[in-house]
């Protein structure tokens, strides 16, 4: 598999992302400057975490008109794999690549803990290694983390089995109390209707890694490397 | 050159220069200053720069070990970690800007130290903090809370530097004067470290980052006088700051750092342009001339005054090497920062600056700096408090109830409403997380890690200075041995009252000799600091806090061990003499409302033989899990542990133990209780090293057991010890 992982100005999980992805690769990935649009042909897009542009106007709105993202979309509408990790995924979802918009957290704060995600979806190329139902625990870390869709998307998104992780207890239930930003159907994930685009607000990369008291996010990178290649 | 104002005694007055400091201008310069030159000395001159009336005591401070690579007098303090690498870190207060307003001022003060850091050429690595609020029933109070923890969080988070441990404590005398102590600890080659020194005469003098604003004028010249009631008209002065700017400007710097293009570099902190130009010419023995039309200014026609001394955020000032600017204008044109030469270095030892072609200031820099007035001001001694026998402490009227008044009290409770505010795991090397003894962050790619922790408790050095200053250091040195660190230097900030006042500066002095006793015996020098003075409101000082922050290094992270209980039936050891000290302790303030009393008495030769003895079994992994004994003792220990991990423990009073709530809930010094599966071994080895050693207990269960005196579930507690700050803060 080859990676390419955008940065903007304001990105600060880019080179946790591209540990990971190492990690799971065995080479690392290409690390793309924002204004580039003419960068090399991969098979995997990622769209780091951050503050991408200070947050300014709107999370993700600024970066969503980069060189880079209109390349982004460009290659996702191809067919391209595209993950975006918490200000990746509103910047995604500032693209159309992904519906909905990621508002404010319901308490109005940061909030950065891990938090348990019930697997949806078991699907490659994002998923595919953890099992229908599983429990993982992943850390959120993040001030606008809560999703909204209108109902018809939302129906959408439910019954084309594009919702990836929802924010669970340990045991699975989908309770108010397990959704810490109070997202729309406790969603912490979603995928495209073609399934090559991913956006997610946890952060699997930074429990990829033993030493880290965790590893549930390395099956999302093994995952993609043995789908993509 | 044009005066057009004149000096008046007001004028003078209002820059904070006494009539005989004054004097000491008119003698330096044979002329009266204009107002632009009066403005520099004032903040030159200013305690906050100057350090007037605490240098004569911090000369006294350690400083040196063969590990120390840079002591105080940099942006930060350099220690040597190994393999190449050296640790770069200091703490640094935001005090008075917080109180006035806390969301800015804190962030900002984050900003500051963070630019301290990487201004040496160190990568930041992690933020930690040390918080003192006033009377949790002081109506401000919960408005600074949640002003000071989200602009401390708006800011780190933003600029992706985890924030990983701190302090957080609350008492009246700070209810007007809030301390905001906020500490950087970043990483570089040991051999690329950059100096704030000018060299080269004809060198170019370039001004990177942020423009220049009208923002936080006299911010320095506010944080040397006393608060009173018209705190609020001086909002103005406090500076606004960028995160994002802040993130482009440490990625612009260290991408030119590793390009062999700078001489000297230094940051825009307090005094801003003055500060910085100053200090990096006087290092280095030349002059400066500024063209101040060429620095990039937010407003228009903005006076020579208002640039010198704006403390805009963001911005930093270099020398770089003749024709390499090219090479630097790339790099910051990348990250869409300005980048302007403004000036160059001479011969003449004097700073000499333009505007639009005329001089508008000519002083001379050794001059300045070396006549900047050092005072040697009366000092007080304390009244010496009586120790408190532990048969004179009333005993509780239940030893969980007391217990549970201790965790549900402001300063025992759970942070976590604090720290799960701030990113604490971006950079992916976390390996401890807030809520422990100390943060460990792994050094990114190896299995080494930086064990980090701020400690002070201020009411023993209110009651001691001595003594508490010395505990601090005790207690930061302790904390990081509990994860299995070597203890390596620390970093200080000290916060007190008005230094006129003799038993203000009685304090300073006696908490500096503590401090010198304390780093002495546990080779723990200081390598970086600050000073805040004039901590107090209408006359009224707060308590005297000099916050300790400490680097120490984990030679192998896997070996590492936390205060969690996760195993059943696992022994309980306690490391350390027990006399049962309650004088000062948490349990005569939140359990009896009392505050008398000597502190407890620190034992530096008992610290370090337990604290090795420690160190020494965790790497042999001789123990399971480890915590200080610290505030509220052995049973707050106890239940920390129990509810880190969840799995509860059963304690028994040993025979010859002091009474029970003295053996309980006194703050005897150098102490640990350990978890271990080989007591006998442990016990052994502890008799061998002539430490005391005691076997206390079981590990197992989901409650917490003191044999023949009561016991409480988990759950309560941990309701109580997570359910204060919540409820307070009205989230809950």
């Amino acid at each position: 598999m080859k990676a390419a992982v955008i940065v903007f100005p304001g990105s600060n999980c880019d080179r946790d992302v591209k540990v990971a992805l190492t990690q799971s690769m065995g080479a690392p990935p290409s690390m793309i400057w924002h204004r580039e649009s003419d960068f090399p042909t991969v098979d995997l897009i990622v769209v780091p975490g951050g503050f991408s542009y200070g947050d300014y106007l709107r999370a993700g709105a600024i970066a969503a008109n980069s060189p880079a993202m209109v390349e982004t979309k460009r290659r996702a509408a191809a067919g391209v794999a595209v993950l975006g990790i918490c200000n990746g995924f509103q910047i995604l979802a500032e693209t159309g690549l992904l519906p909905g918009v990621l508002m404010r957290n319901a308490g109005l704060r940061f909030i950065c803990r891990d938090v348990h995600l019930r697997v949806e979806r078991t699907a490659a190329p994002f998923t595919g290694k953890y099992r229908q139902g599983q429990v993982i625990r992943i850390p959120i870390a993040h001030a606008d983390g809560n999703y909204f869709t209108e109902d018809d998307t939302l129906s959408r998104l439910e019954g084309e089995g594009q919702i990836a992780f929802r924010y669970a207890e340990p045991d699975g239930a989908v309770t108010e109390a397990a959704n810490p930003n109070g997202s729309r159907a406790n969603i912490a994930g979603i995928r495209n209707a073609a399934g090559n685009v991913l956006g997610m607000m946890p952060h699997p990369e930074r429990l990829a890694d033993p030493a880290l008291s965790g590893t549930d996010g390395r099956p999302m990178f093994d995952g993609l490397v043995e789908a993509l290649g | 050159m044009a005066n057009p104002a004149p000096m008046t005694p007001e004028l003078i007055e209002s820059h904070g220069l006494s009539a005989e400091e004054y004097a000491r201008v008119l003698e330096i310069l044979g002329r009266e200053p204009n107002l632009t030159e009066l403005g520099i000395f004032s903040v030159m001159w200013s305690e906050h720069c100057s350090y007037k009336s605490s240098r004569k005591w911090l000369r006294r401070l350690p400083t040196e070990a063969p590990w120390v690579i840079c002591g105080p007098g940099e942006n930060a303090g350099v220690i040597d970690i190994g393999e190449g690498l050296a640790a770069v870190f200091k703490m640094e207060s935001h005090n008075h800007p917080s109180f006035i307003e806390p969301y800015q001022g804190a962030a900002t003060g984050v900003g500051g130290i963070l630019r301290d850091v990487f201004t040496m050429g160190a990568r930041p690595v992690a933020n930690l903090n040390a918080l003192r609020f006033g009377s949790p029933n002081h109506p401000k109070t919960r408005h600074l809370v949640s002003g000071v923890v989200a602009g401390i969080g708006g800011y780190g988070n933003c600029v992706g530097v985890p924030t990983v441990a701190g302090s957080c404590d609350f008492d009246e005398s700070y209810d007007g004067n809030i301390l905001v102590n906020a500490m950087t600890v970043g990483i570089a080659p040991k051999d690329r470290i950059f100096y704030a020194k000018a060299t080269g005469v004809g060198n170019p003098v370039v001004y990177v980052g942020s423009k220049t604003g009208r923002d936080g004028i006299h911010g320095a010249t506010m944080a040397s006088a006393e608060f009173d009631d018209a705190a609020e008209a001086k909002r103005p002065t406090v500076q606004v700051g960028d995160p994002f700017t802040e993130k482009l400007l440490i990625e612009a710097c260290l991408e030119l750092m590793a390009e062999d293009v700078i001489i000297g570099i230094q940051d825009m902190g307090a005094a801003g342009l003055t500060s910085s130009s100053f200090e990096m010419a006087g290092k280095g023995g030349v002059g400066v001339e500024i063209d101040l039309d060429q620095v990039p200014v937010r407003e228009e026609s903005m006076t020579a005054y208002e640039i010198m001394l704006s403390e805009s955020q963001e911005r930093m000032l270099m020398v770089l090497q003749p024709g390499k600017e090219d090479i630097a204008k790339a790099i910051f044109e990348k990250w869409e920062l300005d980048f302007a030469i403004i000036g160059k270095l001479t011969d003449t030892g004097r700073m000499v600056l333009l505007q639009s072609g005329e001089t508008v200031a000519d002083l001379p820099i050794d001059p300045l700096a070396e006549a900047a007035p050092i005072y040697d001001r009366p000092t007080a001694a304390a009244e010496a408090r009586p120790l408190i026998a532990a048969d004179d402490v009333p005993p509780p009227d239940g030893i969980m109830d007391a217990l549970q008044s201790l965790l549900g009290s402001a300063d025992l409770c759970s942070k976590r409403w604090i720290w799960e505010q701030y990113d604490h795991m971006v950079m992916a090397d976390t390996v401890a997380r807030p809520g422990g003894d100390a943060a460990i962050v792994r050094i990114h790619g190896s299995n080494r890690g930086l064990a980090l922790t701020t400690d002070c408790t201020p009411r023993y050095c209110g009651a001691d200075a001595a003594t508490g200053a010395a505990q601090a250091v005790a207690e930061a040195w302790r904390n990081l041995t509990a994860v299995g660190a070597r203890p390596l230097a620390v970093t200080d900030n000290m916060n007190f009252g008005n230094p006129e006042r003799p038993e203000i500066m009685g304090q300073f002095a006696d908490a500096v000799a503590g401090m010198r006793e304390a780093c002495l015996a546990l080779d723990f020098p200081v390598v970086s600091g600050n000073v805040s003075f004039y901590n107090e409101t209408n006359g009224k000082g707060i308590l005297p806090t000099p916050a300790i922050g400490a680097v120490g290094l984990v030679d192998d992270i896997s070996k590492s061990v936390s205060l969690s209980l996760r195993t059943e039936g696992e022994s309980l050891v306690l490391i350390g003499a027990s006399a049962g000290h309650l004088g000062c302790s948490s349990y005569l303030k939140e359990v009896l409302g009392r505050r008398d009393g000597a502190p407890p008495p620190v034992d530096l030769a008992a610290e370090r033989r337990n604290g090795d003895f420690i160190r020494a079994e965790i790497a042999a992994a001789g123990i399971t899990a480890c915590h200080d004994l610290a505030d509220g003792g052995l049973l707050v220990a106890a239940a920390e542990m129990a509810l880190a991990g969840g799995v509860g423990c059963a304690l028994d009073v040993p025979e010859g133990a002091p009474p029970v709530h003295a053996w309980l809930f006194g703050e005897d010094q150098g102490r640990y209780l350990v978890a271990t599966d080989d007591p006998d071994g442990l016990m052994a080895r502890a008799n061998g090293a002539q430490v005391p050693a005691a076997m206390i207990g079981t590990t197992g269960g989901k409650s917490l057991t003191v044999n023949g005196f009561g016991t409480i579930s988990l759950n309560e507690l941990r309701e109580t010890h997570e359910g204060w700050l919540p409820a307070y803060m009205g989230d809950a």
